[in-house]
């Protein structure tokens, strides 16, 4: 392969085979990306959005059902009824006007949705029952919105780094990982919506969800919030990959000793210390049951099916599978117009932190997809009003292209270290039940040693090997070197949290501080590359209204 | 992750190639597409699901499953399985509004003395609309 078709040393030079500009530049096209996309387009703005894989099936979502909130603003007992159930499970670190918020701002999306088309079932009365989305149906049928809203949509283009003008995020550079082509596209704003990450643990449809956004973010100088609170596992069939629970609603769990437990931390613990965990639908007794649950939970169904699993009649084995900042709480620091701590940078969905809606969790589906479309429109309209304060001019401005670790050529200084020792470090951290499900100081401190040095060897190499033979294969390569500096640095945002957060609170457990401690009712703030760094923030909010 | 392509029942659309959201799969030219990076399945199903023929097999397993051959799988009448429970037809969305969970007759409280479940149940029983024939956008 000749070293001009090396797509790490085109991007570095600015040589891009498609360059695009446009007022607002999405990066993702999940639920909150697509959300962003029709918001942006709607308050007038063109709109490019950028996904890895392929917006319509890109994501956790594409693999099952979620639950999500529709909530009459209208009906004081159904809102205020969710308000005040919610914020006991939050631990002190919401804010009950966010929970509003995002309540009103889901009904008006799902209201949306059902204009243009999307159908809903009834009960017995005909009543409609907006509560549950269908995520490959949901994904899909977005997607044609966004097409018929104008939305240009990049499938199979990864960004690879930000490009920056004085400080403010002014557009993205990527590569089409099936053609091996560069792109470039000039924005006024951006809006980063790539989700959250599963550390590659194996859950369904999380193997895009490398973390990339929140490395782009913190090479721009964004903050994080709450990145302790992300300690997410959930139910999976042993042997499967889908990690949902709606069904165990109807199950009754045991230990290996045969013992009956609860669900959630009661059975992390039956599988640590009896060595596994069992669930049997058994609260399921007749046909009409079953015939029901089948056909709501078809998803869930399917896998169990497949793995010769009949849950009604036998005992199937579970294990609880990491789901990590995927429904879970930390993430990008953002401000009530969704913008990061960077100029002209904006988030939505899981990339953020949902403390001020879920405070430290755990938030569950309903509320992170909720999250997902409401913090997407609120975002998209930002970075729309954003780009239109700019003017024309915006995609004229002096740019700097400001993607590191991960990025530098093939054939350049080699790191010892490759993209799957990095992806094994920080697995061996992530995963484990005593490592995460559990925390404890002296773990976090040693992981955190290590994943310094980690980082300073590969931040001047390149992760990857040389012998790529066309450019598409480069392009993969350098795609998984990048993905794997987002995973590196996300384990150490969350793992300096958890050593600065002394207690256990919510989505964060330490097995040295068993307990609540009220005096550590704060946020805590992080970033930094090369020098990881936390700090204490209070709880509250500036006195100014929301915008809504 | 993915196991099949089905050669007799691919049409060549490579609707696979596109939705594939981890690129799993090479178009080849005149021919069904090819498994080409199988470790970068991450079991979603969306292939099967968009699939128009009912030409691909997605196992359940996070690691290759050596008993999904095509004869067995053929045989077994599972090929398009995802897509009828769900009510999807040739690759087109379909059966949202099928969802016998929905209905009343299945609501079920929880234990009374779980407070937060209970009022969260309680709340729960207002999600019903009344709908009349709603207008749609043009």
């Amino acid at each position: 392969m000749a070293a001009t078709q090396d797509p790490a040393a085109r991007l570095a030079q600015g040589s891009y085979d498609t360059q695009l500009a446009a007022d607002v530049l999405v990066i993702g096209g999940g639920p909150a990306g697509a959300w962003a996309a029709l918001a942006a387009a709607e308050c007038g703005a063109s709109v490019v959005v950028a996904e890895k894989g392929y917006t319509g099936t890109a994501g956790p979502l594409s693999s099952a059902n979620t639950g999500i909130y529709y909530i009459k603003p209208d009906d004081p007992i159904h809102r205020h009824g969710m308000v005040t159930a919610r914020m006991p499970l939050a631990f002190g670190l919401a804010d009950e006007r966010w929970l509003e918020r995002t309540l009103d701002q889901s009904y008006a999306n799902l209201d949306a949705m059902a204009r243009w088309g999307y159908k809903w079932p009834k009960n017995e009365a005909g009543q409609e029952y907006r509560a549950r989305l269908r995520g490959p149906d949901t994904l899909i049928f977005l997607r044609r919105q966004l097409l018929k809203s104008r939305v240009r949509l990049l499938d199979h283009s990864p960004v690879m780094e930000l490009l920056v003008s004085d400080g403010s995020a002014a557009g993205a550079a990527g590569v089409n990982r099936q053609t091996g082509d560069t792109w470039s596209v000039r924005a006024g704003a951006v809006v980063l919506a790539t989700g959250g990450t599963a550390f590659l643990s194996g859950v369904a449809g999380t193997r895009g969800n490398t973390g990339d956004g929140y490395l782009f973010a913190a090479e721009a100088g964004a903050e994080f919030s709450g990145m302790e609170f992300s300690s997410q596992y959930a139910p999976a069939p042993h042997g499967g990959v889908l990690s949902r629970g709606a069904h165990l609603e109807y199950a009754t769990l045991f230990d290996n000793a045969g013992n009956e437990i609860t669900r959630g931390r009661k059975t992390v613990e039956a599988i640590e210390h009896t060595g596994a965990a069992w669930a049997i639908l058994d609260k399921a007794k007749d046909e009409a049951t079953r015939a029901m649950l089948r056909a709501t939970h078809a998803h869930i169904f399917l896998h169990l099916d497949r793995l010769g699993i009949d849950p009604f009649t036998e005992q199937y084995r579970i294990d609880f599978r990491l789901e990590g900042t995927i429904r879970a709480v930390g993430g990008l620091a953002i401000d009530d117009e969704l913008s990061t701590t960077v100029p002209g940078l904006f988030a939505a969905g899981d990339i953020t932190t949902k403390e001020k809606v879920v405070g430290a969790g755990p938030p569950g589906g309903g509320p992170a997809a909720a999250w997902a479309i409401a913090s997407g429109s609120w975002s998209g309209s930002s970075a729309a009003r954003f780009a239109q304060r700019l003017g024309p001019s915006a995609n004229t401005r002096a740019v700097v292209s400001i993607g590191g670790t991960g990025l530098h050529a093939a054939g350049s200084h080699r790191s010892d270290l490759t993209v799957a020792d990095v992806t094994a470090s920080v697995q061996a951290e992530m995963i484990p039940f005593d490592r995460n499900y559990w925390r404890s100081g002296v773990h976090l401190e040693a992981s955190l040693n290590r994943f310094a040095g980690e980082w300073a060897q590969i931040r001047d190499g390149s992760l990857t090997p040389s012998g790529a033979a066309t450019a598409r294969d480069a392009a993969r390569d350098l795609l998984r070197g990048r993905e794997a500096a987002a995973m590196l640095a996300t384990a150490r945002w969350i793992n300096a949290s958890a050593l600065a957060r002394t207690e256990t609170r919510g989505l964060h457990r330490r097995s040295d501080f068993p307990d609540l401690d009220p005096a550590q009712e704060h946020h805590l703030i992080s970033g930094g590359l090369d020098r990881v760094w936390v700090q204490r923030r209070p709880v509250g909010t500036p006195e100014e209204a929301l915008a809504s | 992750m993915i196991e099949l392509v089905v050669e007799g029942a691919c049409i060549g659309c490579d609707i696979c190639v596109r939705v594939c959201p981890t690129d799993v799969f090479d178009a080849v030219d005149g021919r069904a597409p090819v498994i080409a990076r199988k470790d970068d399945c991450h079991t979603c199903m969306a292939c099967e699901l968009h699939c128009p023929a009912d030409a691909l097999y997605v196992s359940p397993r996070s690691d290759p499953d050596p008993a999904a051959d095509l004869e067995t799988i053929v045989g077994s009448g599972v090929l398009g399985s995802y897509a009828r429970s769900l009510g999807w037809k040739r690759g087109a969305p379909g059966g949202t509004d099928d969802d016998p969970g929905v209905l009343t007759a299945f609501n079920r409280a929880p234990n009374p003395n779980d407070k937060v479940r209970m009022q969260l149940f309680n709340i729960s029983l207002r999600n019903y609309i009344d709908v009349e024939s709603p207008v749609r956008d043009a």
